[in-house]
């Protein structure tokens, strides 16, 4: 909890400090005979950062979009500011801010104006829309180019203008729907720090991803989604420590003949992946099981040792790897 | 009274900037229909186009009435003398009002509207905000009908300036104007909603707005066209739009004929304005 963060309007509206911003329960959403999110339990608290984190087609945005109260729950319930949003989705709405996974920006229209008619989707007074809209653009490193076209704005910048224009009507929860795809690092690097300081500020952020060091950087908890389950939640280290070892040793052998070493090094270590071009041993202590390796007579092409991350979380969970 | 002035509570960012900074506690006032604010959107567009749109809607009507109405129209007097009992003239440019607004309101309700949807996504991004999928269909329809009463409005005025208003009734012809752009606009959008590219939107101009503007009375009476062809005049959306103008402008409308055509338009768009409501939900809300 942040409760010097957060905004007045927050303090008035959710009751009781514990009471969970958002909750769901047997959350389903079908298209048609397509079952995308398949009964999904979570609660997530003020002020936390709360990742779904899976591949493509796992149900993340899925589930976004009802939050974001853009798109009917088909079965379970959900409760988000402690309201349905089947009848209450513009009180909620008024409430949230979102960042969709592409931009919804009006290309022709100014950086400023872009703020300015989103914050009259809200009926903000302009004269309250034109000052946030300043300290928006600051914060997001935009103020310099207030004035220019949107269209030309590289990715990166467009992406900034996005998260401030969701911002613009004060929300008491901010949706992120893959924040960084597709920027080069820099411009993901930038985004994290302006999102990382809104999280210290207390706002609560909901944030799905399918790149594994992105969930680790934002996110406080998170739910490990593939096709439309839940395959585990919690805090990035808790997943890591319950999911995988300390350390990964990664093998690469000539001819890719991993798969024949993996079946003759078996019982060295607690657990062994054959990827298609390298084979990952699970370990405590990488140096040492590397060791073992050569003196069983194997020479890998290259060896690397590494923490564990989300990655291998997910690899565990699944059998499959995150990034296409 | 609680005591926060609501400049300090709030923790700033080092760069001095937050998402919550400043006086952001909003005055209570009275809360705008929420379908404006959508229209405000279509408002901040146009502040970019406008001009240009101006002049297309005063530059048309005058070459229009001055090639067709004016010169062609002297043909027509020499040989048949008065159309309707009017001059040449004065019969086509309430003709053309009709003709134009729906031009106007068929166009405005197509490409806008596919780009509202696919392009630029304005549609998602109001979805995403208070906003419900019937203001979003009501601002946008909203915008098109003041687009409607400007471009009534001049085309009406260069009329009055050329002295082909006959009847103080003309006034009226500018809602009469407005709902037959509205007759087209609404359906046009419902149909918009539904395509995944503009291929569609030729069809429309080729098969339904070019041969309306040129069959259904715009340029002469609809009982010149054969027998056969009469009663398909009569359904078309246009001709209940051109009588309407027409009659309100030369003041030779029957108030049960007025009502007829006003009806006709007015059933146009409340079925477009259900069906539109349908299509949209279906593309907008999955």
């Amino acid at each position: 909890m942040a409760p010097s963060g957060v905004p007045p309007s927050a303090a008035s509206s959710t009751g009781g400090s514990s009471e969970p911003l958002v909750t769901a329960r047997g959350l389903v959403k079908r298209f048609g005979g397509f079952v995308a999110v398949d009964g999904v339990d979570f609660d997530i608290g003020k002020g936390e950062a709360y990742g779904f984190l899976g591949p493509n087609g796992a149900g993340k945005t899925s589930t976004m979009r009802m939050i974001a109260c853009m798109s009917p729950v088909s079965d379970g319930t959900l409760r988000v500011l402690g309201q349905d949003p089947a009848r209450h989705g513009a009180d909620i709405r008024s409430r949230i801010g979102l960042v969709p996974q592409e931009d919804t920006l009006d290309l022709e229209l100014t950086v400023l104006d872009n703020l300015l008619v989103y914050g009259r989707y809200f009926d903000l007074p302009r004269k309250v829309i034109r000052e946030r809209a300043e300290q928006l653009l600051e914060f997001t490193q935009l103020l310099d180019r207030a004035h220019d076209k949107v269209e030309p704005l590289s990715g990166g910048m467009k992406r900034r203008l996005t998260i401030a224009r969701s911002l613009v009507s004060d929300p008491e929860l901010l949706i992120l729907d893959e924040p960084t795809t597709g920027l080069d690092p820099q411009a993901r690097h930038l985004l994290w720090d302006r999102l990382y300081r809104l999280k210290q500020q207390g706002v609560t952020q909901i944030i799905t991803t399918h790149y594994m060091d992105e969930a680790e950087q934002l996110c406080d908890r998170l739910a490990v989604m593939d096709r439309g389950r839940f395959a585990a939640e919690g805090s990035p280290r808790e997943l890591i420590g319950r999911f995988s070892t300390r350390e990964v040793l990664e093998l690469r052998f000539p001819g890719g003949g991993a798969e024949d070493v993996a079946g003759r090094l078996d019982g060295l270590v607690e657990r062994t992946e054959v990827l298609p071009d390298r084979l990952l041993l699970y370990t405590d202590d990488g140096e040492d099981t590397l060791g073992e390796v050569h003196r069983l007579g194997f020479s890998p092409d290259s060896a690397l040792v590494r923490r564990s991350t989300l990655e291998d979380v997910f690899l565990r969970l699944t059998g499959r790897t995150l990034v296409d | 009274m609680t005591v926060h002035d609501g400049s300090d509570v709030h923790p700033r960012p080092p760069g001095g900037a937050g998402p919550a900074a400043g006086p952001a506690a909003v005055p209570p006032r009275r809360a705008r229909p929420r379908w404006l604010r959508a229209t405000a959107y279509w408002l901040y567009q146009y502040k970019r186009t406008w001009r240009g749109s101006l002049t297309t809607s005063f530059v048309y009507p005058v070459l229009y009435l001055t090639a067709i109405g004016k010169i062609l129209g002297s043909l027509i007097q020499q040989h048949s003398g008065p159309v309707a009992g009017v001059p040449y003239l004065d019969f086509l440019a309430p003709g053309l009002l009709a003709a134009t607004v729906m031009q106007v309101g068929g166009s405005e309700a197509m490409y806008p509207v596919m780009g509202a949807i696919k392009w630029l996504k304005t549609y998602f991004a109001m979805l995403a905000t208070p906003l419900e999928v019937i203001d979003v269909l009501g601002g946008h329809m909203a915008w098109i009908a003041a687009r409607l009463t400007i471009v009534a409005t001049i085309y009406l005025g260069i009329m009055a300036a050329l002295g082909t208003v006959h009847s103080d009734l003309a006034i009226a012809a500018l809602p009469a104007a407005v709902a037959t752009g509205l007759a087209f606009a609404v359906p046009i959008a419902a149909f918009a909603s539904t395509q995944q590219n503009d291929a569609g939107f030729t069809s429309i101009y080729r098969f339904g707005l070019i041969p309306l503007f040129l069959f259904s009375g715009t340029f002469f009476p609809v009982t010149l066209l054969p027998g056969w062809l009469q009663p398909v005049a009569y359904a078309t959306p246009l001709y209940h739009g051109v009588a309407l103008c027409r009659g309100l402008v030369l003041g030779q409308l029957g108030a049960w004929a007025a009502l007829g055509h006003g009806a006709y338009l007015a059933a146009l768009i409340a079925l477009g304005f259900r069906l539109a409501m349908v299509t949209y939900r279906r593309r907008l809300v999955t």
